[in-house]
């Protein structure tokens, strides 16, 4: 199969395209899931991460 | 050769036009909201493209195209079993199952670089600094071996002194990195992997068409598995797209340990520990976002590093029928059908005759075209001598990593060369701004304020561990060279981060009952088993340090008598032995305060 007899490395061949197709699977199917709400935590390291890089950078 | 006889009008133009390009996506990024904080800010995430490309261009960079590029030419195509864990672990599992635990956990504890994510996790000042002190001392080993990898290219591609293209090259990207690179413009770095990702599919591609097509190409490259070098059939390799032998005590397995442990597991695994990628998930908005960079961060890792590990073994496949003729005598004939041999490579002397070039003994595929180019030889009084070509490592002069570089420079069209270069620059840029943002921070905010218990002067010695960082990862760079170093500098970092944090990191995640004492002792457990295995047991590293000969009368490991042990890598040992030590240490020590736990996953 592909050109290739040794099976872990056609092993390795398809697991490849088979974790990306689980990637891009996943990625459709919760394509509009997990939108949360900004907190305040959220807000608060928001402003502290912005001096940081104002700072560092 | 000077650098400016070698580069024509319309390089220069080009390089210009990218670092326009570039200069002007920092340009906006300071005068305008561009960075994922100021989406965050304005209550808005960036777009899934923009986090998933720039993450991916963090993670991805010349040490994976050109140095593990370069390792796939010389061990073959086992290593995509490290393409299948960077898209599994680095990308899935990352981002489906530790991305939104690290930014919940981060902006709860008010977190901003990855050792005080643990520091505040455990309310240990301790911890905070022994990981910062860790990241700072061993990211420029890393930063080096971006360095090399693009440095590599640079001297092949414009035919240039390594030094010369070094100096270049190091100059243009820490300017970079000091100019703007560090404020993590994500326009910028999903500019770049832009670049990095259209760069590597038109190599895919051609790499593919070059050897005839997929099956076509594999199966050419299964044929030349007699024309392995002795040396490595020694260590266990089997061919380019055979796994190496597997058994344990005998040097036969060496090479299924080097790919297994060293290449596959220290880099597979060590990429959920490393610092600049971690602060990325704190910057995310939310789930949604993670949800939809799983899907273009898979796409993004397949593409890059999964074409540059197979147009690497498929370097053979070309060089075998279109590298330049070597000429030589046949010292031993290995297989007569398909005319591979090995050949003893010789030169004309003063006086025309063929004389033998000492210590070159080249695997070879004998050429028999009808006109190659034999009146040379033809010419020759020696009817002994023939003409052939070698496999990828022939006319990489004996450094892998400079067969990616070479392979582009022979085997693809002048104009891609121009764009292999720019997709090693974005490569290179983007990774060494997110280690030098990294290395700058853990010495001033991790080490430096918590030590002195103020931030003045923090600025100062951000800047002065920046440029010690860059001229540390230079000096790596201009002395280290040859023995795959780019992988191995790569592979030590990755599996230092991953022995000493991946525990403490998880644990801190996920499990309530991980205690101070226990992240601690994982930490020190997992460096100091690290550092001895690597001071003292690996031999090619404790051969480099030379320790282990001063201690040991001479000897390249304290295991050199038990085949196998030298060759294994410290994640092997040292990761365990880490997760024992958070797991034992836990269940000995009282339970962290509560109302501390409650604070971290309510």
């Amino acid at each position: 199969m592909l050109g290739l007899d040794d099976s872990n490395v056609l092993a390795g061949y398809l697991l490849c395209i088979g974790a990306v197709l689980l990637c891009v699977i996943y990625g459709l199917i919760t394509w509009n899931r997990g939108a949360e709400d900004t907190d305040a935590d959220d807000v608060r390291w928001a402003a502290e991460e912005k001096e940081v890089e104002e700072e560092f950078s | 050769m000077l650098l400016a006889q070698s580069i024509d009008f319309w390089e220069i133009l080009l390089v210009i036009v990218y670092l326009g390009i570039i200069g002007y996506l920092g340009w906006l990024g300071y005068h305008r909201t561009r960075t994922a904080t100021d989406y965050l800010l304005a209550g808005r995430g960036t777009h899934p493209f923009v986090m998933a490309t720039s993450y991916g261009a963090t993670f991805i960079s010349t040490s994976a195209i050109v140095g593990f590029g370069g390792v796939a030419a010389l061990f073959g195509m086992s290593l995509l079993w490290l393409v299948f864990l960077n898209i599994f672990v680095g990308i899935f599992l990352a981002f489906v199952f530790l991305g939104g635990p690290t930014r919940r956990l981060g902006h709860r504890l008010n977190a901003h670089t990855f050792p005080e994510l643990l520091g505040r996790r455990y309310q240990s000042r301790f911890i905070q600094i022994l990981a910062g002190a860790i990241i700072f001392a061993f990211i420029p080993l890393y930063a080096g071996a971006v360095l090399i990898g693009g440095t590599e290219f640079i001297a092949a591609r414009f035919e240039i002194d390594y030094h010369a293209a070094l100096a270049v090259f190091t100059v243009v990207t820490a300017a970079y990195v000091v100019a703007g690179g560090l404020k993590g413009v994500m326009y910028t770095e999903a500019f770049q992997g832009t670049i990095m990702f259209i760069g590597m599919l038109i190599l895919l591609g051609y790499g593919y068409h070059l050897v005839g097509g997929v099956s076509a190409g594999h199966r050419q490259l299964s044929e030349l598995a007699p024309l392995v070098p002795p040396a490595l059939q020694d260590m266990g390799h089997n061919g380019w797209t055979a796994f190496p032998a597997f058994g344990f005590g005998e040097p036969g397995y060496d090479l299924w340990w080097v790919v297994v442990s060293t290449i596959t597991l220290g880099v597979g695994i060590g990429v959920l520990a490393q610092p600049q990628l971690v602060v990325r998930f704190m910057t995310v908005k939310s789930r949604q976002q993670l949800n939809r960079g799983v899907l273009i961060g898979g796409l993004f890792i397949f593409v890059t590093p999964g074409t540059a590990y197979v147009v690497g073994s498929l370097s053979n496949a070309y060089f075998v029928k279109h590298g330049d003729l070597l000429t030589g005598r046949v010292v031993e004939t290995l297989d007569h059908e398909k005319g591979q041999v090995v050949l003893q490579l010789t030169r004309r002397d003063d006086s025309g005759q063929w004389v033998d070039i000492e210590g070159k003994q080249v695997p070879a595929v004998l050429d028999r075209s009808e006109n190659s180019g034999s009146e040379s030889v033809s010419a020759a009084a020696d009817p002994s001598i023939v003409r052939g070509r070698g496999i990828a490592l022939v006319y990489a002069a004996g450094n892998s990593d400079q067969i990616i570089p070479t392979y582009i420079t022979h085997a693809m069209p002048s104009w891609f060369g121009l764009l292999f270069l720019l997709t090693l620059l974005a490569a290179a840029m983007s990774t060494l701004a997110s280690q030098f943002h990294a290395l700058g921070t853990s010495i001033s905010r991790d080490v430096y304020e918590q030590l002195t218990g103020s931030s003045g002067g923090s600025i100062g010695v951000n800047r002065i561990g920046i440029i010690l960082g860059i001229i540390l990862a230079g000096v790596i760079a201009y002395h280290a060279r040859g023995g795959y170093i780019i992988a191995r500098a790569t592979a030590i970092f990755f599996g230092l981060c991953s022995s000493a944090f991946l525990p403490a990191y998880i644990g801190g995640l996920f499990f309530k009952r991980m205690t101070r004492a226990a992240a601690i002792a994982s930490m020190i457990t997992g460096f100091v088993v690290t550092a001895f295995w690597l001071l003292l047991v690996k031999a090619t590293e404790a051969e480099a340090i030379g320790l282990v000969q001063y201690l040991t009368n001479g000897k390249s490991s304290i295991l050199a008598e038990y085949p196998n042990w030298p060759v294994v890598d410290p994640i092997v040992v040292a990761l365990p032995l880490s997760c024992l030590a958070a797991l034992g240490v836990s269940l000995l020590t009282r339970p962290p305060d509560q109302a501390h736990i409650n604070r971290c996953f309510r």
